[in-house]
């Protein structure tokens, strides 16, 4: 554990080094991101034109939804998509042997080797507009609330770890995966917007199949102090099975690995 | 007969080469085709949430604005310049500079037998809605069908060329696809994919009819979704953009070459 954790630190001080090399890049992401959120908060307000009501979510909740997302999103270019992306080069390139051959955990390197910090300001930002917007829908952020909402996040966060990494693991088989990520981006987008709004199929599809309100409607629920206990448990089971899906499914995967040009 | 230069022979050849390469990766194309989803999504919302009236659109116009602005997307979707920084970066572009080709019209050829190869999945996904849509069913007449077909080409041709002014800044540096959000990140919200400019409050629409998106998106949808659209302000607004970027990309693109040091040589 000592030595993951040193490794953890090693590798992000030097993605931190490389990093200062572009920092243009910096203000890029930031302009992007600032674009975007204001873009979506737009978007969402045309909703709310007329006196409506988003799936009962008033403007405040919808917003928490907005902030949860941004956060994800945040993480998702800060670890997520700078590690998994990569990938698929290292499977078509062969050098996913030099990873292999390494000491340690394969998927553990995989997943955690860079770090992006230019996605840290939109994880800021994200928790503010949380709890920013759930003060203003008056309720009164009890120490519960925030435990589960924090719990929930979690359980949000594993479960587009494991889904993603499922898919940038079938790269072992079908090489060019990197497009199948850009599907389940696609997707994840549904996630700007509450779970309640969408038709009952694709409600259905959206919690059981491709679990986006784990990822942001549950979150927000819970900050709101809305969302029902059990509704924890069966995240915490629904990710553990992902989870333990995505590392099984390494382990099968690798054994089907032939490497590259030989 | 010459077209930008270029014999009939060389535009043949690379339409079929580029399009023979295409067809190798069908799988990787319907699922580019696959993650232009977002404008379902967000007709799923819209009619969920009966917004559609504020727009002046029912549901079966919006039926329509939304498929159509999916079809449009298919073919008007542009990745230049991540080609062009991956061609730039591993040397490759040093021997397409040396042919007497611009480089440029090579990723034009590309993007076009893409689009070619792209065609069946967009019929594939257009039945699916209808089948879940019965409803909004509707087949534009042939001068609206080829209307749209023009927009959406000049569409294309805007929207390649705003990227190639990105790309060619890879002379200068390294990431020049980070910029690219930056064009992206407007595109999104302004071109009416995700919800028609219509419902866009006034001051907005004035702003966003300044820039070149809707004119990507919004306008080709309206044609062929068969909603009343002001054809001449658009088409002309669609040339007048492409008068002003065209010789934009031209001159930075010869500045850029000059700096060109070959990367790894």
């Amino acid at each position: 554990m000592k030595r993951y954790l040193k490794t953890i630190k090693l590798f992000w001080s030097t993605a931190f080094a490389a990093q200062l090399e572009y920092q243009l890049n910096f203000l890029i992401e930031l302009l992007a991101m600032l674009g975007t959120l204001s873009g979506s908060i737009f978007i969402l307000s045309l909703f709310f034109s007329d006196g409506r009501q988003l799936g009962d979510w008033s403007w405040e909740a919808a917003l928490v939804i907005q902030g949860v997302y941004t956060f994800l999103d945040g993480l998702t270019n800060t670890l997520l998509r700078p590690n998994l992306t990569e990938i698929v080069n290292y499977v078509r390139e062969g050098t996913l042997d030099y990873v292999l051959l390494k000491p340690i955990d394969s998927q553990f390197w995989l997943s955690i080797k860079k770090f992006s910090f230019a996605g840290i300001p939109e994880i800021i930002l994200g928790l503010g507009i949380v709890f920013w917007s759930a003060i203003r829908t008056g309720i009164n952020l009890s120490i519960y609330n925030t435990l589960a909402f924090f719990v929930s996040l979690f359980i949000g966060f594993v479960i587009l770890y494991s889904i993603w990494f499922l898919i940038a693991a079938s790269s072992i088989w079908f090489v060019k995966t990197w497009n199948a990520t850009e599907v389940l981006r696609a997707l994840l987008a549904a996630g700007r917007y509450p779970i309640t709004a969408y038709p009952v199929i694709l409600r259905f599809i959206f919690t059981l199949l491709l679990p986006v309100a784990f990822l942001t409607t549950f979150p927000a629920e819970a900050v709101l102090g809305e969302l029902k206990f059990f509704i924890i448990l069966f995240g915490l089971a629904l990710s553990t099975f992902f989870f333990v899906l995505s590392r099984q499914f390494w382990i099968y995967a690798l054994k089907h690995y032939t490497s590259a040009s030989s | 007969m010459r077209l930008f230069g270029l014999s009939f022979k060389v535009i043949k050849t690379l339409f079929t080469t580029q399009y023979a390469y295409m067809l190798e990766y069908r799988v990787e194309i319907a699922l580019w085709a696959l993650s232009g989803v977002l404008p379902f999504i967000m007709f799923s919302l819209w009619s969920q949430n009966d917004v559609g009236n504020s727009f002046g659109l029912n549901d079966i116009g919006l039926a329509r604005y939304f498929l159509s602005a999916f079809l449009v997307r298919q073919f008007s979707v542009v990745w230049v310049v991540f080609s062009f920084e991956e061609d730039s970066l591993s040397g490759r572009l040093s021997p397409y500079l040396l042919q007497p080709l611009h480089p440029l019209l090579r990723y034009v050829s590309a993007h076009l037998a893409e689009q070619a190869t792209r065609l069946p999945f967009a019929i594939v996904i257009t039945i699916f809605f209808f089948l879940f849509n019965p409803s909004s069913f509707w087949i534009p007449s042939l001068s609206q069908l080829f209307l749209a077909y023009l927009a959406t080409h000049l569409a294309f041709s805007i929207a390649f060329l705003l990227q190639s002014l990105v790309a060619s800044l890879c002379f200068w540096t390294e990431k020049s696809s980070a910029l690219e959000r930056l064009i992206f990140v407007p595109y999104l919200f302004l071109s009416g994919l995700l919800v028609p400019l219509s419902a866009f409050p006034e001051k907005v629409l004035m702003f966003a009819n300044f820039t070149p998106f809707p004119y990507l998106i919004n306008f080709p949808a309206k044609i062929l979704s068969g909603m009343p659209v002001d054809l001449l302000n658009g088409f002309f607004y669609q040339i007048l953009w492409i008068t002003i970027l065209l010789p934009s990309v031209n001159t930075l693109w010869k500045l850029g070459v000059r700096r060109y040091t070959a990367m790894g040589a």
